[in-house]
């Protein structure tokens, strides 16, 4: 009896402080009027039903925390883990087989863009942040850098995407030592928000230098990516792809194109990936990423090893902006904001930092489900942040947080995540 | 020289609010070590609080009462703010790894951001000036410096304030409790301080300092938006950096340091880059002066 009275007590003062939190703004709206200054109007239905929908979901999480299951979760994690080694392959060949799944709008082909996308930053950023340990908040400046160098090199000296592919990527790599090198001696909290800061600067000025950029209008016109010369183009004819192969020119066929260049470029990250895990580059990234004084202590080039992780990371994010420059044909400063490295960021530690099985999933819950959120555009970035602060404290290694040792004796057995010392950069 | 005094007034205003936000900084990283990232956010619910309390009393009282209303309820529902935003968000991550509490303030920041855009719009949101008027300092070949009783006003508030939190900290048990938790959290907590508690009660005063801030923030620019905490909070992040991170005094040098840097950036290099000056001298000053003006040297233990 008590126990309900204590909940009851707390969930009410719970409710109180949600009802001095939403009071200014879901009680009160401003609105100009017509004097030209401001006015105000309540609104207490929302402001009651705010602070009645908290007093309800803390004694919802009172009775959960009271009546919980005994952990069943260790089944389940098992059972997880054993399914794991499925996964991954069925993940693969339902992403090779998606486009041409019957009955599929092109919307959905286009998400599959979008999603592959940033899963292809995301496993970049995994370089960076979940192998080496560097925390980077400043990703997305790699990505501006290769989709500037893309549109700049196309639209001033006619080159295609397949001749920018590798420039860009060379491009991004070596900003990426360039913005390297400062950052060396930076641990932690610090490195994050220096790369941040060189992220914004690079915006500023993409911005600011309008005659190269265009500045906020942004660049138009970027060719779009042949099939060996062959151009997507609805109107047909020789020389495109519809023509060539006397197809009824389509759009399909320019999207399920670019799904398939995207996947590659993933693919490839994903692989260079692994197969650097296993080589003397990679063991040093997690070596680092584990305890850098030891690592130092133990003859690792602490210099070159991080600069390599910031390059590599970079290049594969200029790889990737240098393909959003070719799907959109169009590039402005606003697709690189601040806001996108986060998103990145949270895709690679929402999947639990290291894990590339993770990054999949979490770039699917993080860009999938808002997108699929249409109708709920305007609450869309209020869902996701809401989300990345419950993900986190009901999961704060991710969602793949175990991990196989790179190497072992005899057979490599799954590390619990508190054993795992990552991020700390 | 006319010229310059005017940056060097404007600096000097603009700097005193970045340095009550970069205390707010210095004080959680100081007793947590965490970058609050959603500090710059709180600073801008500050704004947005004051600038509803303004617009609700226009016309009931007068203008100071008004004012001194709009900071005093600002701080208050911000340190509500405050203490909220720790209690969900930070608690529970505590002793977690490194990167959770990080994620969850650029979370919470993303959230709060949101949260006002949808609740009040994304419109700029414009009151007039309430102070108007002003001394004028010097005369020059036609150009007039002038102290505007805004800009006055500012700076006396921003003093007095910062008088009571100075005060609060060296003479209070709750500041000594407060400095006990920032040098060893561990000891203090065996010593019978209640640490959590007085974690809440950092958030509290920080954000309550960031309120008052924001409220400022709105009469001298009189123009807001939901945007505004995260080039402000990056800036005060910055000062809390640049004065040495966890030194309370520092934070106020660096913030005034900022403003002055941004001012005269403005007034004699190009006003775009004004942004990416800040953000430049905070690399610089990380890269070569890791711990600032007036920081302790950190001790690297193995």
């Amino acid at each position: 009896m008590t126990r309900a009275v204590d909940m009851l007590k707390d969930a009410a003062a719970v409710a109180f402080f949600a009802l001095l939190i939403f009071a200014p703004f879901l009680g009160l709206q401003l609105s100009d009027n017509d004097a030209g200054g401001l006015s105000l109007s309540a609104r207490p239905a929302l402001l009651a039903a705010a602070v009645g929908l908290t007093f309800l979901a803390r004694i919802a999480m009172l009775l959960w925390h009271q009546y919980r299951p005994a952990a069943p979760n260790v089944h389940i994690a098992a059972a997880a883990q054993k399914s794991g080694k499925y996964i991954a392959p069925a993940l693969l060949v339902f992403a090779l087989v998606m486009p041409f799944l019957p009955g599929l709008p092109n919307a959905y082909i286009d998400l599959g863009v979008l999603i592959m996308t940033y899963v292809m930053l995301g496993w970049g950023l995994n370089i960076v942040v979940g192998l080496a340990g560097l925390l980077d908040l400043g990703y997305v400046a790699f990505y501006a850098v290769g989709a500037y160098s893309f549109a700049l090199l196309a639209t001033n000296f006619g080159l295609g995407f397949w001749e920018c592919l590798p420039l860009a990527g060379i491009l991004a790599a070596c900003w990426g030592t360039f913005l390297g090198f400062p950052v060396l001696r930076l641990r932690g909290d610090y490195l994050a928000i220096v790369t941040l800061a060189f992220g914004e600067i690079i915006r500023l000025i993409i911005t600011n230098w309008v005659s190269l950029t265009g500045g906020p209008n942004g660049i138009t016109d970027i060719p779009r990516p042949t099939l060996f010369g062959l151009k997507f183009s609805m109107a047909g004819g020789p020389g495109t792809f519809a023509g060539f192969f006397g197809l009824d020119p389509h759009p399909s066929q320019r999207i399920t194109f670019l799904y398939y260049i995207i996947l590659a470029l993933a693919l490839l990250t994903n692989w260079v990936t692994m197969r650097l895990r296993r080589q003397p580059l990679g063991r040093a990234w997690e070596a680092l990423r584990e305890d850098e004084t030891a690592c130092r202590s133990l003859g690792i080039n602490v210099r070159n090893t991080k600069l390599t992780a910031f390059a590599i990371g970079a290049m594969f994010g200029g790889f990737a902006g240098c393909f959003f420059a070719a799907r959109d044909g169009f590039i402005s400063p606003d697709s690189f904001t601040f806001m996108e490295s986060a998103t990145v960021l949270a895709i690679v530690v929402l999947g639990g930092a290291g894990s590339q099985l993770g990054v999949v999933l979490a770039a699917c819950v993080m860009i999938g489900v808002p997108a699929m959120l249409q109708s709920l555009q305007i609450y869309r970035m209020l869902i996701f942040g809401a989300a990345l602060v419950v993900i986190m404290v009901v999961k704060p290694r991710g969602f793949i947080s175990t991990r196989r040792p790179t190497v072992a004796l005899r057979k490599a057995k799954e590390i619990g995540a508190e054993l795992i010392a990552q991020g700390r950069g | 020289m006319a010229y310059a005094l005017q940056q060097l007034v404007n600096g000097l205003t603009l700097g005193m609010i970045y340095g009550l936000i970069a205390v707010g900084y210095t004080m959680v990283y100081g007793i947590i070590g965490m970058i609050n990232f959603a500090h710059g956010d709180v600073f801008m619910i500050g704004a947005f609080i004051g600038i509803i309390v303004l617009t609700a009393l226009t016309g009931v009282t007068s203008v100071p009462l008004g004012l001194l209303a709009a900071l005093i309820i600002s701080a208050a529902l911000c340190g509500v703010y405050g203490f909220s935003i720790e209690r969900v968000a930070y608690r529970p991550l505590r002793g977690s790894f490194r990167l959770a509490p990080l994620i969850s303030a650029i979370g919470m920041s993303i959230l709060l951001e949101n949260y006002v855009q949808t609740s009040q719009g994304a419109l700029e949101r414009a009151i007039p000036n309430l102070i108007p008027g002003g001394i004028t300092l010097m005369q020059q070949d036609g150009f007039v410096v002038q102290l505007s009783w805004m800009q006055l006003a500012i700076v006396i508030v921003t003093l007095v304030v910062l008088g009571i939190f100075t005060y609060i900290v060296t003479r209070t048990p709750l500041g000594r409790a407060m400095r006990a938790v920032e040098q060893d959290a561990k000891m203090a907590a065996l010593l019978g301080i209640d640490t959590s508690r007085t974690i809440s009660i950092t958030f509290i005063i920080g954000s309550a300092l960031a309120a008052i801030a924001g409220v400022m923030f709105l009469l001298y620019y009189g123009v807001i938006d939901f945007y505004i905490g995260f080039n402000a909070g990056i800036k005060a992040f910055t000062a809390a950096v640049l004065g040495g991170i966890g030194s309370l005094p520092g934070a106020v040098l660096g913030g005034l340091l900022i403003g002055l840097i941004e001012a005269f950036w403005s007034g004699y290099a190009t006003v775009a880059y004004k942004d990416a000056a800040v953000y430049s001298i905070l690399a610089i000053v990380l890269m070569f002066m890791p711990s600032g003006l007036l920081g302790r040297h950190e001790v690297e233990k193995v």
